[in-house]
C-alpha cells in the first residue's frame, strides 16, 4: 500500500525491471492550457501567454487491481488527470507511466497500440455512443482495430461482452440504436465496449453521474464483479464522494490543480488531515434527517486556475489557515500516517 | 380549505400526446403545501416530479395538457382563472428556479435589468430608482456584492448564478417557490450553501418552498415534508423524520436503502431490480407491483388508493389497506 507520492522521487521500481505491482505511476505531471488572446494582447504582455494551470504539479501511482478514485469539484483537474494518464492530452511538463512504459516518448503508432490496454467510460453514454450505430456496431469497432478482422470472431466477441454487462440475450441488444434502450443499458452498453478489448486500466470519469438511483447500484455493481472478473483497475474520476465510498480503495482529492490529500479510503474519510477534504465530505448531503449538517461551509467559492492564490491554494477559504505562513509558503504532500498523504502545513491539527 | 395550506393539487391529472399515443405524466396526483414549509418531492427521470412542478403554475404547451384536477392557491383554484390572469400569478406570486440557471437567465441582460425588469412589469408603478435599490437590497441579502449587478450571467459562478434565481424569485415577495433541481449542476460545497440560504430564506421571509429533487440527500437535509413519486403515481408523503425512519411503501424503502451514505458503515448498496414502467402502457393495478418484493395477487388487479397510514403520513399500498371482499390477501 505504502508506495511513494512524493514529487521527485524519480526511481520507480518499473525502471529497475522487476514486475511490478504499479500499473500507473503519474509523476509531477503539469498541464497548463494557453488563453487565446488577441494580437495587442499579446504585445502587451511580451509573449507571456497566460494560461489555465488545469493541473498543476501532481503525483501519485495507481496500483495493479486497485480502485483509485480522484475527487474534487469542477475546476479542480480531475478530468484533465484522467486524460493524461490515457495519453489524450500530453503534459506541460512530468510523465506518465503506464506498466512501465512513459507514454510521452511513444511514437503515435505504439500509443495507439498501447491504448487496447487503457479505457474509459464517460458520464453520459448518450453522449458517447453513434446514434446512427447499433449497440453491436459499436463494441465491435475497438475489436476490429485491435484484435481482429475476422467477422464471425467480432461477432462471438461482442456477445460475449455483451452477456457479461448484463445485456443478455446479447441478440436481443445486437441490433439496437441507442435510443431504444435505457439509460442504464447505455451505459452498459459503453462498459462493454470499453472492456471487449480487455484493458489493464478502465478510466471511468463520472460512470454514473447521469444515472438515477436505483440505476446507480447496479451499475457500480456491474463494474466492482467486471473488476474481480477481467483483473480490471479502475481510476475512478467523481465528484460524489459518497459512491465513491462504495467503490474505492484508495481515494485523492483535488483543488485547484494540486492534490490536498490522498490515502487509504476509509482512513481519509474517517480522519481526513486537510481541512478542505473535511469540508468536502461534511458537505455531502446525508440521506437521514437526524444527521443534518451543522458546520458551516467555507466561504467563497472555487478561485480561478489562471492565477491561482499564492502559497496554499485553499488558504483564502480556510478555517485553520495562518498568516502569512499559508500564503506565502505551498505545502507539500508528507505522509502524516502510513500511506496518508496530505499537503496542509497544520494537518496535525486533525491528527 | 384549511388557513395552513398555501396550495392544494386535487386529482391532477396531466397528458401528453406523443405519436406513440397519449399518456398520463401526472395521473391523479394530489398534494398539499403547507405555508411556511419546504416540501421535498422526489423521484426517478420520468416519475412526473417536474411535469407537476410545472403544472402547479399553469406551464404548459405544446403536446402537454392538464386534463382534469383542482389547483388550489391560496384560496383560489388557478384552473379556473384565464390565461390572461395566469402572468399575475407566475413570477409575481409563484417564483420558479430551474436546474440550469444559465437558460434561465438572458445571456445579453444584466443582472441589474433582469431584476428591475421583473419588478417593474408586475408592479409597473415602482421607479427605475426605487427598483434598483429593490434589487441591490435584495442580491446582498443573498450574498452577491451590489457591484456584480452590472455584470452579464457568464460573467458569475453556477453557485451565484442561482441565487440570482431565487432573487428573481423574492423581488416580488413570491409566496411559493418551485424549485426544480436547483442544486444539480452545483459543486457539493456550493450545493450546502445554497440549501442554507433556502432555510434562511424559509425562516426570514416565511417563504414556502417546493423542492423537486431525484437526490435523496438533499431532500433530507432541509425539508420538512416529503412526497415520493412513481410512475406518475404519488407513493409516499409524509413527514421527513417519520418518512425516512419508516417508509411504508415499498419503493420508498427501496429507494431509500439503494441511495449511497457517506456515514453508514455499510460497503454494499442495496439494488432494486427492474425499471420504471413505460407510461404508455402502465402496469395494470398497484404500478409498482413487477418490481414490489411484497407483491400480493390484489395488487396486480387494483389500483390502491392514496391514504392515511399514520397521522400526516400517506401512502397508496394495499399492505396497508383492506382489500375490497372477495379479495384473498395471500402473499405471492
Amino acid at each position: 500500500m505504502a508506495e511513494p507520492h512524493l514529487s521527485g522521487s524519480s526511481l520507480h521500481p518499473a525502471q529497475q525491471g522487476e514486475k511490478t505491482d504499479t500499473l500507473v505511476q503519474v509523476e509531477d505531471v503539469r498541464k497548463h492550457f494557453p488563453i487565446q488572446s488577441g494580437f495587442f494582447a499579446n504585445l502587451v504582455n511580451r509573449g507571456h501567454i497566460p494560461a489555465v494551470k488545469a493541473v498543476d504539479g501532481v503525483s501519485f501511482s495507481i496500483q495493479r487491481g486497485e480502485v483509485f478514485g480522484l475527487a474534487g469539484e469542477s475546476g479542480s483537474g480531475k478530468s484533465t488527470v484522467g486524460r493524461l494518464v490515457l495519453g489524450l492530452l500530453a503534459p506541460t511538463s512530468g510523465r506518465v507511466i503506464f506498466d512501465g512504459v512513459d507514454l510521452n516518448g511513444l511514437e503515435p503508432e505504439e500509443l495507439r497500440r498501447l491504448r487496447s490496454r487503457m479505457q474509459i467510460v464517460f458520464q453520459d453514454p448518450q453522449a458517447s455512443l453513434n446514434p446512427r450505430m447499433t449497440v453491436g456496431e459499436a463494441i465491435s469497432h475497438p475489436v476490429r482495430i485491435h484484435i481482429t478482422q475476422e467477422p464471425k470472431k467480432i461477432k462471438d466477441l461482442v456477445c460475449e461482452i455483451l452477456e457479461k454487462v448484463g445485456l443478455a440475450p446479447a441478440e436481443q441488444f445486437y441490433d439496437k440504436y441507442p435510443h431504444q434502450i435505457s439509460g442504464g443499458q447505455r451505459q452498459r452498453v459503453v462498459i462493454a465496449r470499453a472492456l471487449v478489448t480487455t484493458p489493464d486500466l478502465v478510466v471511468a470519469d463520472e460512470p454514473i453521474a447521469m444515472a438515477d438511483v436505483s440505476v446507480r447500484a447496479l451499475l457500480l455493481d456491474l463494474m466492482m464483479s467486471l473488476r474481480e472478473e477481467l483483473n480490471l483497475t479502475y481510476l475512478f474520476i467523481t465528484h460524489d464522494l459518497a459512491t465513491a465510498k462504495y467503490v474505492c480503495d484508495r481515494i485523492a482529492v483535488m483543488y485547484l490543480g494540486k492534490m490536498c490529500e490522498v490515502g487509504p479510503l476509509a482512513d481519509v474519510y474517517e480522519h481526513a488531515l486537510h481541512p478542505y477534504t473535511r469540508a468536502l465530505l461534511e458537505a455531502v448531503p446525508v440521506p437521514d434527517p437526524r444527521h443534518r449538517r451543522k458546520e458551516s461551509m467555507p466561504a467563497g467559492e472555487i478561485p480561478s486556475a489562471i492565477n491561482p492564490p499564492s502559497g496554499c491554494r485553499f488558504h483564502p477559504r480556510c478555517p485553520i489557515a495562518r498568516l502569512p505562513h499559508c500564503s506565502v509558503e505551498e505545502p507539500q504532500l508528507r505522509e502524516l500516517k502510513p500511506g496518508h498523504f496530505v499537503a496542509c502545513h497544520y494537518a496535525e491539527d486533525f491528527l | 380549505m384549511p388557513e395552513d395550506l398555501l396550495f392544494s393539487v386535487k386529482d391532477l391529472t396531466v397528458e401528453y400526446r406523443t405519436r406513440a399515443g397519449t399518456l398520463r405524466a401526472v395521473d391523479n396526483v394530489s398534494l398539499d403545501i403547507r405555508r411556511g414549509e419546504i416540501l421535498g418531492l422526489v423521484g426517478e427521470s420520468g416519475c412526473g416530479k417536474s411535469t407537476l412542478g410545472k403544472a402547479l403554475m399553469r406551464l404548459h404547451s405544446g403536446p402537454a395538457r392538464i386534463s382534469s384536477g383542482e389547483l388550489w392557491f391560496d384560496g383560489r383554484d388557478l384552473m379556473k382563472l384565464s390565461e390572461n390572469e395566469m402572468p399575475d400569478i407566475r413570477g409575481a406570486e409563484i417564483g420558479m428556479v430551474f436546474q440550469d440557471p444559465m437558460t434561465s437567465l438572458n445571456p445579453v441582460q444584466r443582472i441589474l435589468d433582469h431584476l428591475t425588469e421583473t419588478v417593474q412589469t408586475h408592479e409597473p408603478a415602482t421607479s427605475d430608482a426605487a427598483a434598483r435599490a429593490r434589487a441591490e437590497e435584495l442580491v446582498e441579502r443573498l450574498g452577491i456584492r451590489r457591484e456584480r449587478l452590472s455584470e452579464y450571467p457568464h460573467q458569475m459562478s453556477g453557485g451565484m448564478r442561482q441565487r440570482v434565481m431565487i432573487s428573481l424569485a423574492l423581488a416580488l415577495r413570491a409566496k411559493l417557490v418551485i424549485a426544480d433541481e436547483p442544486t444539480t449542476s452545483l459543486d457539493v460545497i456550493v450545493e450546502a450553501k445554497f440549501l442554507d440560504l433556502l432555510k434562511e430564506l424559509r425562516d426570514e421571509f416565511g417563504l414556502t418552498i417546493l423542492l423537486i429533487t431525484h437526490n435523496i440527500g438533499v431532500v433530507a437535509e432541509v425539508a420538512d415534508r416529503v412526497a415520493v413519486m412513481y410512475a406518475a403515481k404519488m407513493a409516499e408523503v409524509g413527514e421527513v423524520h417519520e418518512v425516512f425512519a419508516d417508509p411504508k411503501h415499498p419503493y420508498t424503502q427501496g429507494l431509500l436503502k439503494a441511495v449511497p451514505n457517506i456515514r453508514l458503515g455499510e460497503t454494499e448498496l442495496y439494488k432494486m431490480e427492474g425499471a420504471p414502467p413505460n407510461l404508455l402502457q402502465p402496469p395494470t393495478g398497484c404500478r409498482f407491483n413487477p418490481r414490489c418484493p411484497y407483491v400480493m395477487d390484489v395488487c396486480r388487479r387494483i389500483e390502491p388508493a392514496f391514504e392515511p397510514v399514520a397521522s400526516g403520513h400517506l401512502a397508496s399500498c394495499w399492505l396497508y389497506q383492506e382489500a375490497p371482499l372477495g379479495q384473498e390477501q395471500s402473499h405471492g
